[in-house]
């Protein structure tokens, strides 16, 4: 792939401060939240609906006002600036072409804006086409093209003016499964040969693992955790986290820790400090993948963390199996992911699940 | 007037259904003819050499249309009535395009209000109207000015340009008004190379009816004329009850032309537009 013309040498940095938007209602929709994003970084804004996610995004894009809080730019303020002025790419989940005009000129229509004179804009309509291979369809209209193509010359417009950065919201939702993975692809190749700023919302969480270089995780209009795909799945520091990320085991636990023990139910664990929450809210949290099984009362390794189980079912999901358990006296719903010599489970049947003590969390709830 | 109003509705019928029943085509031709009727009888009678109104017409002459065309009563009250019309209707497509943008994303019991208060001419008596325009306008001084006739008409205009825009926004989506802020355009560039294009079909059908309204309007007029200052419709309710003047034939079957052709013309382009 050539390295094209509309490459952005520099890159731009964007920095919330304890941004709020209230309409009114007993909970403000985006509550004190604080985000830094670094110049050339893929931030996903990752949450459920209703989350804030979107509207934190508007209120950079600037379609929003800000009931308290600031926006920067590169440091510049550009709290009060109308989304006009701010220079930004932005991907909606309808794309948002305009319907009236062909493709070359949608993809032309920022550079006309720009007073961008016309031989360039010819010139850079071509090459950004060619960027998300749509070179050929200059003369159609969106409603002759597929949901996938429209999003490519929705995305060939927002970035054809090198903005400041490109907002994108939830640009996939309205595609099926398998064009959704193409245009993932085609979103982090863009990424690395544009090197703009990428700001993306979305409320799918394999999504934002696959994409982003750091998450912000929102809930009820706040952050509860910013970091890379990674941190946020291996070392959760909130019970919404673990679970929205992912599936999780959860034991809540009804004492804070003391020292280096836990307590659930009438089990002891060792719980190394440091490893997360120490407040009086916690949980302890273990990934299904890290839940070994072993014969009831059977020998469970050193340095593990064990509790009485019941296999409830087996469920097939193609490339492994889960074993859903009723964990302890409660039967709290656990998972546990199955390897293959796990074969011979029968519903119903004792066990002990096990984990390394390394591989649990202590949340806070 | 009403035919022609009534005409693309039919045609919308006829091509949804596949199988029209045969009394459903008998109802559709007595109600077509009961709208066409009138107008079968002028357009012959404007063609009839008599000198008072005959039907059915004798012999055939163009005489009517000449004195249509020559006599300046008639001609200065065609131009008064073009001229108002226009200008009612330019006025008119702005107040009402705009008022159907802005109350477009509203759902507040103010917006709801507004609405009716704008639409309010469509269900109030002509006369009522006329009479209140009529005092009002005579402290403002505006009886009998062409000002006068401009602001009344508009007036009872705004109402059918407010549906026909507001309808062709249903189908247009707010999003590409964010999209094409997001790509540097300020809302009047939004306006004029997003929102206009894709509701122009809204904004003309609105204007015509708003110039058709104007055109045909007779019981405001009646109470804003004045000797230099009268319009077509005007002159033709004199034409008949003050002069007996067989002329009106010939008026009438002009301006039945001219607002059929103009409702076709739309028609057509908008069918065009759609196949596209």
């Amino acid at each position: 792939m050539p390295v094209e013309a509309t490459t952005t040498t520099t890159s731009t940095g964007i920095r919330l401060e304890n941004v709020t938007k209230n309409y009114g209602l007993a909970t403000p929709a985006v509550d004190d939240v604080s985000l830094s994003i670094e110049p050339g970084e893929f931030m996903t804004l990752l949450g459920p609906s209703g989350s804030g996610k979107t509207t934190t995004l508007n209120l950079i894009a600037g379609f929003e006002t800000l009931t308290a809080g600031t926006i920067a730019f590169d440091g510049a303020d550009v709290s009060s600036l109308p989304p006009h002025k701010r220079n930004l790419g932005m991907l909606f989940q309808n794309y948002a072409l305009f319907p009236h005009m062909t493709v070359a000129q949608n993809v032309a229509y920022p550079l006309r804006e720009r007073k961008v004179p016309k031989p360039e804009i010819a010139r850079r309509v071509a090459e950004v086409l060619e960027l998300v291979q749509l070179t050929g369809r200059d003369g159609h209209h969106p409603n002759q093209l597929s949901g996938g193509q429209q999003q490519r010359v929705a995305l060939a417009r927002a970035i054809v003016f090198d903005p400041k950065a490109l907002l994108l919201d939830e640009p996939l939702g309205a595609l099926d499964r398998n064009l959704r993975g193409t245009l993932q692809a085609e979103i982090r190749r863009i990424h690395r040969e544009v090197g703009t700023t990428f700001v993306f919302v979305t409320h799918d969480q394999e999504e934002a693992m696959n994409l982003s270089d750091r998450i912000a995780l929102f809930n009820n209009g706040r952050i509860e955790q910013v970091g890379t795909p990674e941190d946020l799945y291996q070392r959760p520091e909130t019970l919404f986290a673990a679970r929205f990320l992912g599936d999780s085991n959860v034991f809540a636990l009804e004492q804070a820790p003391e020292g280096d023990k836990v307590r659930w139910e009438d089990n002891v664990w060792a719980a190394e400090p440091g490893t997360g929450s120490a407040g009086d809210d916690t949980a302890l949290v273990v990934r299904p993948e890290d839940v070994r099984l072993a014969p009831d009362n059977g020998e469970t390794p050193p340095g593990a963390n064990a509790v009485g189980a019941t296999v409830r079912d087996l469920e097939y999901l193609g490339s492994y199996r889960m074993a859903v358990l009723s964990l302890g006296r409660s039967g709290v719903t656990g998972k546990a992911r199955l390897d293959a010599s796990h074969s011979d489970l029968t519903l119903g049947q004792p066990v002990t699940a096990w984990w390394p003590v390394d591989r649990q969390r202590l949340v806070a709830i | 007037m009403t035919a022609t109003l009534t005409a693309p509705k039919a045609a919308g019928k006829a091509r949804k259904v596949d199988a029209v029943p045969w009394w459903l085509k008998l109802v559709t031709g007595v109600v077509a003819l009961y709208f066409v009727l009138p107008t079968l009888f002028v357009i012959p009678m404007s063609f009839s050499r008599a000198t008072t109104f005959q039907f059915p017409p004798k012999g055939f002459s163009l005489g009517l249309y000449e004195n249509f065309f020559t006599n300046p009563v008639w001609l200065d009250a065609l131009r008064n009535s073009v001229v108002v019309a226009l200008l009612a209707s330019l006025l008119a497509t702005v107040i009402g395009t705009a008022a159907a943008l802005g109350l477009h994303n509203l759902q507040g019991r103010l917006a709801r209000f507004a609405r009716t208060m704008l639409m309010i001419s469509i269900v109030t008596p002509a006369i009522v109207i006329a009479v209140a325009v009529y005092i009002s306008f005579l402290q403002w001084r505006l009886v009998g000015t062409l000002a006068g006739y401009v602001l009344a008409h508009a007036a009872i205009g705004v109402p059918f340009v407010l549906v026909a825009v507001t309808s062709a926004l249903g189908g247009f989506d707010p999003k590409l008004l964010r999209a094409s802020a997001s790509l540097g355009a300020p809302p009047v560039r939004t306006f004029l190379r997003v929102t206009m294009p894709l509701i122009s079909r809204g904004i003309v059908t609105g204007a015509v009816f708003a110039f058709v309204t104007s055109f045909d309007e007779v019981v405001i007029a009646l109470f804003l004329r004045s000797p230099a200052l009268q319009t077509l419709p005007v002159q033709m309710y004199n034409s008949v009850t003050v002069e007996i003047d067989p002329t009106i034939a010939a008026s009438s079957s002009v301006v039945v032309t001219a607002v059929t052709t103009a409702c076709l013309i739309l028609q057509f382009v908008g069918s065009r537009r759609k196949s596209r």
